[in-house]
């Protein structure tokens, strides 16, 4: 069985390959796919007899329960015949059905036969997780197949419904299949059947049960998405409606039934959700036009007389129930490719419309004519001994199943009257109408609807045979077996129902011919008002909430964000234990004098009007924050954050002055005591929580260890910096990363995506220098009155010495403050120096290399570290220490993570020449063309 | 353990500044605001490693030395808050080019969608409302006709 289920999904997944090679022909080839399936139940018929099974077990998810557990009985054999035989049929109908262009043909055939084997999956699973999973399968197909003109609004509407409806039942069904696992301790539905729970939780489960087989088989009231659903494809309504999907439902009940009909619920819902439908469907079919839509409806109502047989839960029901599912299969599909080929030569499928195909269709007409007949339950049709049965089984015995007989009875009155009415719309001459001009049919497009209508005879008449295998499923019931399928029972009360049921079918249909006023009769509400209604609230809800909570302003969206952490940040320090442990005012008096700077700057930063002195007034909290580090000992710390601000103030004034230099005047102002209200309960809440934090430390930091195996591992005395090259290299490794991603970033969102800014460089010409000496190379470049000459010499004068110092700083960081990423700043600020003084063409001069060069070799260096380590035997980025002799140098003691910290000062220097050739050169350009073209302006932006 | 009341209050201080900026309209300001939250965000950590001096070997006998480990937290994360305000700048700048000011947008989907509620309409009014593809009154009005 899992070589069949594999088959399928492997075949699913070429399909659109076949189909994109080989056209139309490829769906013969699928075809074989299905019928594999077939052939191999058909090969296991003798196991079937007296109630045998084949079962495989293979392990799966065990951690849910779920095992893939494949188990065929009587009944699932029953199933895969028919999903296998119908499948196959219906896709060597599809080979003539559509045409070689079709619209997303490819994709349909793999979803078609991923159908197929989702179904057979669901009728041979004995695991009911497993089986679940199928189910919904079947579900997600079905709706890409219903939806299968994406351009078609009422194909995506009823696809949508379908898949909606179904899916509400199957979580319903997941939630009884959980209750009742849980309750047996397995999910073998072998298992879980002999171990079932009492009371109400028997009847919860239950009925959550039967709201997804009900869904799923379109019984009332969720029968609306099923005709809905005929806007699919004429194979897929055929396949859908006869052996996939609604038949899932019924499959279900029959499963379930031995086990569960005897629960409270159970027959009630089953019994009178099965009536209701199969009358009323068929009420409604008599009122349809449109051939396909009252085969529809037909279906319903077929489904709610199989859900009525198989859930009644006794032996001679479910016997005669089985025998019905299998005539239902077969005419239905038949009626349904008879439909399509109607469709196909006449070019329409209303009634109204057609006339005169019985002369130019003869075949079809004699095809339909012997499916229809079945349908309506005639003798020796398997329509007439399923129909027979039941009426035999529902014969006596207890008031409902007299009730239970008269709606059998008067719905299968309505079901010949609408056959008769499929008949006479198809195919006879109508007054008034001219007879349609049809093109003729090829054989291979009769050949599946002629073989199913040739089977339903068969079938009919070797009834006797098929009753010793449908019995071993029959059987499971416990009671009397005394009742047998047969074409012949001689005269009894059945037969005399059959005739009374055909003899009032055709009074009805004869009835309905004349007369229009009968249809005023209908019900006052349906399912469908029901479903249009919830998910109208459920939208109406979406937009309510969405409404409220969505306002679509960042300042909202931060400020809730920030009260939920005054909140919970202060609620938690106001109810959580006292504080313990004391504080001290300070470490160090000299701490007052940056604290209070800061907390200067700061008001007046939040103050500020203008851009510019703003962005100086951070800078001075930065420079603060900078000092305090060295006062707490941390001069590593204080080194980078120095060369950071800087940095970061250059970067700010750079784009800045393409900014208006007042912040604008905003409506906002009257919210501004609430934004500083929320700052300072922030900060009192942090205050708090730092403080709480750092009193109730009782464990002794682990770095308190580090200082010796620093020396000794890491080969180096500034703790800090091995941290960052050795112990967590990782870590260093990652943020690397990502400031290039930053780097790449700002020039992408500057230069629009252009490539020119990261290759810089080399690109540009330099205008030819001026004789003479000059003090940078391209200092005439700019403006005269951009100049300046003692800018200009300093630069001169300390580029070097700068670059020089950082290249200490590199080395010597690993024993005393310093390392890559402080070089690497240095570099960055002596290059800001020279673009500052000389403008783009000197930051070219200077830097005269792609600034992704350099970043992509610094990470190169540095991964290329970590990958030696690992071929060398270590662990990534794992450190040596090297000492030699050299001849002049002497003793070299050498660290391999040194290199390391080349990268990062590489990568660090990469990430600032571009940044500077973003947010500077880059804007100096569209300064310059602006001012020069303001209408180009807009071109260059995209 | 007792802490440092002062760097406490800094803490605070720059928390409560970086708050108020964020919660600003202009780009510039909320990127100077997570300038701010930034260095609030590493003083915060610096408070939990212990008051020393330089942790270098040779230089503070070990007993006496601050906590490596928080510096090197921190070192780590202001290189990277260098690098998101670039990206943050470069952000601004495209806003300040796109649309002439750098002020935050409001969502406009969002404000549709509010637009709705205020008029009591459902998801379904965005286009014409759902219909069964084919219920059973279709053909039977038309039949009538």
């Amino acid at each position: 069985m899992l070589v069949l289920l594999i088959a399928h999904l492997a075949a699913a997944l070429v399909a659109p390959t076949l189909v994109r090679r080989l056209g139309l022909r490829a769906f013969y080839l699928l075809a074989l796919v299905p019928a594999s399936g077939l052939g191999w139940a058909v090969s296991r018929t003798a196991a079937m007899r007296d109630g045998g099974a084949v079962t495989e077990v293979y392990p799966w998810a065990g951690q849910v329960g779920a095992e893939l557990a494949l188990r065929m009985t009587s009944l699932s054999w029953l199933m895969v015949l028919l999903v296998g035989g119908v499948g196959a049929l219906a896709l060597v109908y599809c080979a003539r059905y559509f045409t070689a262009g079709e619209p997303g043909l490819a994709r349909f055939a793999g979803v078609f036969v991923g159908f197929a084997g989702a179904m057979l999956g669901l009728v041979v699973s004995d695991n009911l997780i497993v089986l679940y999973v199928f189910w919904e399968l079947t579900t997600v197909f079905s709706y890409l197949l219903i939806g299968h003109d994406p351009a078609s609004r009422a194909s995506r509407l009823a696809a949508l419904q379908a898949l909606i409806v179904t899916t509400v039942g199957g979580l319903a069904m997941l939630v009884g299949i959980i209750m009742l696992g849980e309750h047996a301790g397995s999910y073998q539905w072998s298992v879980v059947q002999d171990a079932l729970p009492t009371g109400g939780y028997l009847v919860a489960a239950v009925i959550l049960l039967l709201l997804g087989a009900m869904s799923k088989s379109a019984i009332f009231p969720f029968s609306f998405w099923l005709p809905a659903a005929m806007a699919a494809p004429t194979p897929v309504s055929a396949y859908l409606h006869a052996a996939a999907m609604v038949k899932a439902g019924v499959f279900l009940l029959g499963l379930l039934g031995p086990a569960l009909a005897g629960a409270a619920p159970w027959r009630p819902l089953v019994l009178a959700g099965g009536l209701v439908t199969m009358v009323l469907g068929g009420w409604t079919a008599l009122r349809q036009h449109d051939l396909k839509l009252l085969l529809a409806y037909g279906t319903v109502s077929q489904l709610g007389l199989l859900a009525v047989a198989l859930g009644a839960g006794f032996r001679d029901a479910a016997l005669a129930g089985a025998m019905m599912l299998l005539a239902h299969a077969m005419f239905k599909a038949a009626l349904f490719f008879v439909v399509g080929i109607i469709d196909h030569s006449a070019g329409t499928r209303d009634l109204r419309e057609l006339s005169g195909l019985r002369r130019s269709l003869p075949s079809v007409w004699l095809v339909a004519v012997l499916a229809a007949l079945s349908m309506a339950g005639v003798p020796p049709l398997a329509g007439f001994v399923g129909k027979e049965a039941i009426f035999d089984a529902f014969r006596g015995g207890g008031w409902w199943k007299w009730a239970v007989l008269a709606g059998v009875v008067a719905g299968s009155a309505l079901t010949v009257a609408y056959t008769l009415r499929f008949l006479w719309g198809a195919f006879s001459d109508k007054h008034g109408v001219a007879p349609r001009t049809v093109h003729n049919v090829s054989w291979p497009f009769l050949t599946p609807p002629a073989l199913l209508a040739v089977a339903g005879l068969l079938a009919g008449l070797s009834s006797p045979a098929l009753n010793d295998l449908l019995a071993g499923y029959a059987d499971t019931y416990s009671g009397a077996a005394d009742y047998h399928l047969a074409v012949w029972h001689g005269f009894t009360p059945a037969l005399a129902l059959s005739i009374l049921a055909l003899g009032a079918g055709a009074a009805i249909f004869a009835m309905t011919a004349r007369t229009t006023r009968w249809r005023r009769l209908r019900l006052p509400f349906t399912g469908a008002d029901g479903y249009e209604r919830t998910t109208g609230l459920l939208g109406r809800a979406a937009v309510e909430v969405t409404g409220a909570t969505q306002r679509g302003s960042l300042p909202v969206y931060l400020g809730t964000i920030l009260v939920m952490l005054v909140l919970l940040g202060g609620g938690a320090l106001l109810a959580g234990p006292p504080l313990v442990g004391g504080f001290r005012l300070w470490d160090d008096p000299l701490q007052l004098i940056p604290a209070a700077a800061l907390t200067v700057a700061a008001v007046f930063a939040v103050r500020a009007r203008r851009r510019l002195a703003a962005v100086v007034l951070v800078g001075v909290t930065g420079y603060a924050t900078a000092m305090l580090f060295v006062l707490h000992g941390a001069p590593d710390l204080a080194l980078t954050q120095l060369l950071v601000e800087t940095c970061t103030m250059v970067m700010f004034v750079l784009v800045l002055r393409r900014l208006p230099g007042h912040f604008a005047v905003r409506p906002l102002v009257s919210s501004r005591p609430l934004r500083v209200a929320i700052g300072l309960a922030v900060g009192a809440v942090v205050s708090g929580l730092a403080y709480a934090a750092t009193t109730g430390r009782q464990a002794v930091a682990i770095s308190t260890a580090f200082g010796e195996p620093a020396v000794s591992f890491g080969g180096g005395s500034n703790i800090v910096n091995v941290i960052l090259v050795d112990i967590r290299a990782w870590d260093t490794m990652g943020e690397i990363s990502v400031l290039v991603v930053a780097a790449i970033g700002v020039a992408s969102l500057v230069s629009g995506g252009s490539r020119r800014l990261l290759r810089g460089g080399r690109r540009t010409p330099l205008p030819t220098p001026p004789r003479g000496e000059v003090w940078l190379m391209a200092g005439h470049t700019l403006d005269a009155g951009l100049r300046s000459p003692i800018l200009e010499v300093i630069t001169r004068l300390v580029f070097h010495t700068i670059v020089l110092f950082s290249v200490y700083l590199l080395f010597a960081g690993h024993n005393a403050p310093g390392g890559g990423f402080a070089g690497g700043l240095a570099v960055g600020l002596a290059l800001v120096l020279r673009y500052l003084a000389g403008g783009r063409h000197e930051l070219n001069v200077a830097a005269p290399v792609d600034a992704g060069v350099v970043m992509g070799t610094g990470l190169f260096i540095a991964l290329g570290t970590g990958l030696a380590a690992l071929v060398a035997g270590g662990e990534f980025l794992q450190s040596t220490l090297l000492d030699w002799h050299l001849p002049v140098l002497g003793h070299v003691h050498f660290v391999t993570s040194t290199i390391f910290d080349v990268g990062v000062y590489l990568v660090v220097i990469g990430v600032v020449l571009n940044i500077l050739r973003s947010l500077g050169a880059e804007i100096d350009r569209h300064d310059r063309t602006e001012r020069a073209e303001p209408a180009r302006r807009e071109e260059e932006l995209v | 353990m007792s802490t440092n009341l002062l760097l406490v209050i800094v803490v605070g201080v720059l928390f409560a500044a970086g708050v108020t900026l964020l919660l600003e309209r202009s780009l510039t300001r909320v990127i100077l605001g997570i300038t701010m939250l930034g260095n609030g965000v590493n003083v915060l950590i610096l408070l939990g490693g212990a008051y020393g001096g330089p942790p270098i070997v040779g230089v503070t006998p070990e007993p006496g030395m601050s906590d490596p480990l928080t510096q090197a937290m921190i070192l780590t994360a202001i290189v990277i808050t260098l690098g998101m305000t670039a990206f943050l700048l470069a952000m601004a700048y495209r806003s300040w080019l796109l649309t002439g000011h750098d002020d935050v947008q409001d969502d406009v989907e969002d404000r549709r969608i509010m637009e709705r509620a205020e008029r009591d309409q459902g998801l379904e009014d965005q286009d014409s409302p759902p219909v069964t593809a084919a219920g059973p009154d279709n053909s039977d009005q038309a039949g009538q006709r």
